[in-house]
């Protein structure tokens, strides 16, 4: 068994098998675990904006979807994955109160999960499987040795996608 | 007058809102004591301006179950506040309150809605101490309750600190009755309400 790192909110890691990856409690944030099949090498960022372009200060690179997703791509290929292979799974995006200070910070799970499935889009990353929305904050592992992307929530038992 | 960030806040800014939130915290339990008719003695709150990285690490962890209390706020502040109590505590709190024993893990109805009440009134307290300091107007809307992980909640406060700057103020009191029960506020205003506060004390900007 490998180490498990660990990823923080707007924080981005690479991970090789037999490493695995973990980021706690995600809520409309989201998670994008990145992986190459073939060399086993992988990734997960935790991002927490849409768009770095609607905002000012936008220095943080792995806070935003966009820009988030553009610095784990480089990363996981400067470690030795092929960007051609790239595959990606992803989780979190949740609306964790149903009432907020505005619609628009409530729904931002929704957007951020709308924002990485463009970037991904973009990029021309397929997406192989995601559990993202609802109502429930989940904690992801990700396992770049077989791809399984194990999600925990609370009064749940644990699943992968 | 120039934009005000988090980020580039002075010591005398972050100080002034550590005394606020020394006081929100202090109304809040006199509050909380009234409610349970109780004696409940506070610690002098911890205030930590955080990296979001650190959030987790400065909780008790992301993955404690928790319960949080989200509202927004109106007036001549505008923005939210979040209280945050650990599961343990909020259980205990609530079955003082209905003068039950909760049974099992999960929350029924009624204790679900006790506590929603417990978080209306500690937020309303605070905001009520932070109305008669400044002289502005804040009013609470209704409030909305999750249980969930702690990391799951604090991000939706973090998400709104996220789109003025790279850290969060956090507001940590120790509450206790007979067992410490470990409450957070976060106070999340607009930038402009930053300004408005300040000044309403005096403070130039």
């Amino acid at each position: 068994m490998g180490v498990e790192i660990k990823v923080g909110m707007a924080d981005l890691k690479v991970c090789v098998s037999p490493d695995s990856i973990t980021t706690l409690g995600l809520g409309s944030c989201v998670g994008i675990a990145l992986r190459d099949p073939v060399t086993k090498i992988g990734g997960l960022a935790h991002i927490m904006l849409p768009d770095s372009t609607s905002i000012r200060n936008n220095s943080n690179i792995p806070k935003f979807a966009d820009t988030g997703i553009e610095e784990l791509v480089k990363q996981v290929t400067k470690k030795g994955a092929n960007r051609n292979r790239l595959v990606a799974k992803i989780a979190g995006g949740a609306q964790m109160f149903a009432f907020g200070s505005n619609s628009e910070a409530v729904r931002v799970g929704e957007r951020n999960v709308q924002a990485v499935k463009k970037k991904l889009g973009e990029m021309k990353i397929p997406i192989l499987a995601e559990d993202t929305g609802k109502n429930f904050g989940r904690t992801v592992i990700f396992y770049p040795e077989t791809g399984d992307f194990v999600i925990r929530a609370v009064g749940k038992s644990e699943y992968k996608i | 007058m120039s934009e005000l960030t988090i980020d580039d806040m002075s010591n005398e800014y972050f100080d002034v809102l550590k005394e606020l939130g020394n006081i929100g915290a202090g109304n809040a339990t006199t509050a909380l004591a009234q409610m349970m008719q109780c004696k409940v003695d506070m610690s002098v709150p911890r205030v930590q301006l955080l990296e979001f990285k650190e959030l987790g690490d400065a909780m008790v962890g992301e993955e404690t179950v928790m319960a949080g209390i989200y509202l927004a706020i109106e007036g001549d502040i505008t923005g939210s506040i979040m209280f945050l109590l650990e599961k343990q505590a909020a259980k205990h709190l609530v079955g003082k309150l209905t003068g039950m024993e909760s049974e099992g893990e999960e929350f029924s109805e009624m204790e679900y809605s006790a506590l929603k009440e417990v978080g209306n009134i500690m937020t309303g307290a605070y905001l009520n101490s932070l109305s008669s300091i400044t002289n502005l107007v804040i009013s609470p809307t209704v409030p909305d309750l999750t249980v969930d992980m702690a990391g799951a909640i604090l991000s939706v406060p973090a998400i709104e600190f996220a789109a003025l700057g790279d850290r969060m103020l956090l507001i940590q009191t120790q509450f206790f009755d007979e067992m410490v029960l470990d409450g957070y506020f976060i106070l999340i205003p607009d930038m402009d309400s930053y300004g408005r506060m300040l000044r309403a004390l005096g403070i130039g900007l």
